[in-house]
């Protein structure tokens, strides 16, 4: 089964408010495109469309947050981490008001409207807030688990939603807990560490070098800021070599994130796929995913590159 | 002298003086706005010193957040926090920062300075009050220079939008922002224009210095239905102060000792 991690944050809007009253859902007219429409339609009164002004979509969610409501917020991830950064920054996360950003269309798979639409920085420039909490769901299950963990935080939390549909990888009794990774594969020889739909190809490229006799070990990173540091510093102690994975720059990013991690407390070799800062460009989803190789293949290779590095 | 008057002149004096002790700050557009917030807090607001954050309360966003000086010492005179408090505003450990911290001040409602952004939020707060069904206001106080910043304008729009009848927002009219007049700087004007093309109820005080215009503006305001509504009052920059008033080199420059004797004793020769 197929479905993309927007649509899976649409629906669940709907019953996370059985047990949130004081929730409320803010768009800047893409509701149809966040799907912050499915909630519209059983909570009109609830919802608030403020029209194509992402600054103010964010002052006002702050302010809602200030009178004791729990906003989510939601536009494309390029506007809501970019445009509206520093409203984000200093009305959001400087006063630590508890505001949720869903924030959709983000990375390349945003597809046909292209590089202006497809934010590539929305994780690093979140990340490098004081007080945000950024999550990265990589299918379905994840986004719903990774909302009630929101839900659970009296603070800013980012989650980074998708466009593309994306094969549902977890059951419904799968566990999430912010800061921490979820180790979906253990292994001997690398360990690859990916977030978003980069974790899809992370299984399926574990899966290609088992049968070259390479045992790699999968992380699913979805919890990026707090990072699960401490399963980084084992798993690096354990197979002396990692790949990271994400539809995102690899300035800045998950990449990042894991390299701060492993310099400061194991250092081993680190080989990054994503984005080589580069934007994208107009295209099908799958087409722009295998031409800017975030790909299995692409993991595979970097695998093997890791693992020649070792010392 | 009337009571708020009085109270008038002693938040002058702990302006410059909180200023003048920290080395730096804003004076000018606080002295401007010193009546404005002094009836608001003294008069008009529903707010309990001892229990800050009782729920049905009203709310004063200060979006010209650079105005800390007057915001704190009429917070302070009202009790929400000991007035010795004024004495450590802008250095290090102080509650008091340069721009207001909602998380560290009580009273303060909402972090603010970037400027554009404290009308957005207030928008915001006015929304929850209205889902609340609670009879509370939003004031928000905002500078003219602000008023340049694009953000105010979505706000308004939104804040029309939405009928935000319980949102009372003040425009300081001093006409001067740090690189000078804002007529040479990017003129906001016509002001009045604006937000009434806005959809906002506009009120205009000529002197918004005067405790009596800025009271029947307020009268006015208070029963405005259906749309929110914003009092545009002409104020002198540096008010009460003889050297800073209408001198835009005020806007954000502390006094020399020498110079803060002068302005005391002006302001005590009032008293």
């Amino acid at each position: 089964m197929k479905k993309s991690t927007r649509q899976a944050y649409g629906e669940h809007l709907n019953e996370l408010f059985k047990s949130y009253p004081k929730m409320v859902v803010l768009d800047a007219d893409l509701s149809g495109s966040t799907k912050t429409a499915v909630f519209k339609k059983e909570h009109p009164e609830r919802h608030f469309n403020v029209g194509i002004a992402e600054a103010n979509l964010m002052g006002v969610a702050a302010g809602l947050a200030a009178g004791g409501q729990i906003p989510w917020a939601s536009t494309f991830a390029i506007f809501g981490t970019g445009r509206a950064f520093e409203i984000v920054r200093n009305s959001i996360c400087y006063p630590n008001l508890n505001v949720k950003l869903a924030l959709s269309h983000a990375g390349i798979s945003a597809g046909e409207d292209g590089g202006s639409h497809q934010s590539v920085e929305d994780v690093s420039l979140m990340r490098s807030v004081p007080n945000m909490t950024v999550l990265v769901p990589a299918d379905a299950t994840e986004t719903c688990r990774m909302m009630e963990a929101a839900m659970e935080i009296d603070g800013p939390v980012y989650i980074r939603l998708g466009r593309m549909d994306l094969e549902v990888l977890f059951d419904e009794d799968y566990e999430f807990t912010v800061g921490e990774g979820v180790e979906l594969k253990i292994g001997r020889d690398v360990t690859i560490i990916a977030m978003g739909l980069m974790v899809e190809q992370a299984m399926i490229a574990a899966e290609y070098l088992k049968g070259e006799g390479i045992s790699a070990a999968v992380i699913n990173m979805g919890s990026i800021k707090p990072i699960d540091a401490d399963l980084i510093v084992e798993t690096a102690a354990k197979t002396g070599a990692i790949v990271t994975a994400e539809e995102h720059s690899i300035i800045g990013g998950l990449g990042s994130a894991v390299c701060e991690v492993v310099s400061e407390r194991f250092p081993v070799p680190v080989v990054r796929v994503g984005l080589q800062d580069t934007f994208g460009q107009s295209g099908k989803a799958q087409d722009l995913l295998e031409h800017y190789g975030m790909t299995a293949e692409a993991i595979v290779a970097a695998a093997k590159e890791a693992i020649d590095k070792k010392v | 002298m009337k009571d708020l008057e009085k109270i008038a002149n002693k938040i002058r004096c702990d302006i410059v003086k909180m200023v003048a002790k920290a080395g730096s700050g804003h004076p000018g557009g606080s002295l401007s706005s010193v009546e404005i917030l002094t009836m608001l807090y003294f008069e008009k607001m529903k707010v309990d010193p001892k229990n800050p954050q009782m729920p049905n309360r009203d709310r004063l966003v200060m979006s010209k957040g650079h105005a800390t000086p007057v915001l704190y010492s009429v917070l302070a005179a009202k009790g929400f926090f000991p007035e010795e408090e004024l004495d450590h505003f802008r250095q290090l450990g102080s509650i008091l920062q340069g721009h207001p911290d909602m998380r560290k001040v009580p009273g303060v409602e909402m972090s603010t300075g970037s400027l554009g952004q404290g009308i957005s939020t207030a928008v915001g707060m006015a929304i929850s009050g209205k889902l609340d069904q609670s009879d509370h206001r939003v004031y928000a106080i905002l500078g003219d220079g602000e008023l340049q910043e694009g953000l105010v304008w979505e706000a308004a729009m939104s804040a029309a939008h939405y009928k935000l009848d319980n949102l009372m927002a003040f425009v300081d009219n001093n006409d001067l922002q740090i690189d000078g007049d804002i007529r040479d700087v990017m003129s906001p004007y016509p002001i009045v224009d604006k937000f009434k093309a806005f959809g906002w109820h506009v009120i205009s005080v000529e002197d918004g210095n005067s405790f009596d215009l800025l009271e029947k503006a307020w009268t006015e305001a208070k029963d405005v239905k259906g749309q929110p509504t914003v009092i545009i009052c002409k104020t002198v920059k540096g008010k009460g102060v003889s050297y800073m008033e209408n001198v835009c080199g005020w806007h954000g420059v502390a006094p020399k000792p020498e110079e803060l004797e002068i302005a005391l004793k002006e302001l005590e020769l009032e008293d």
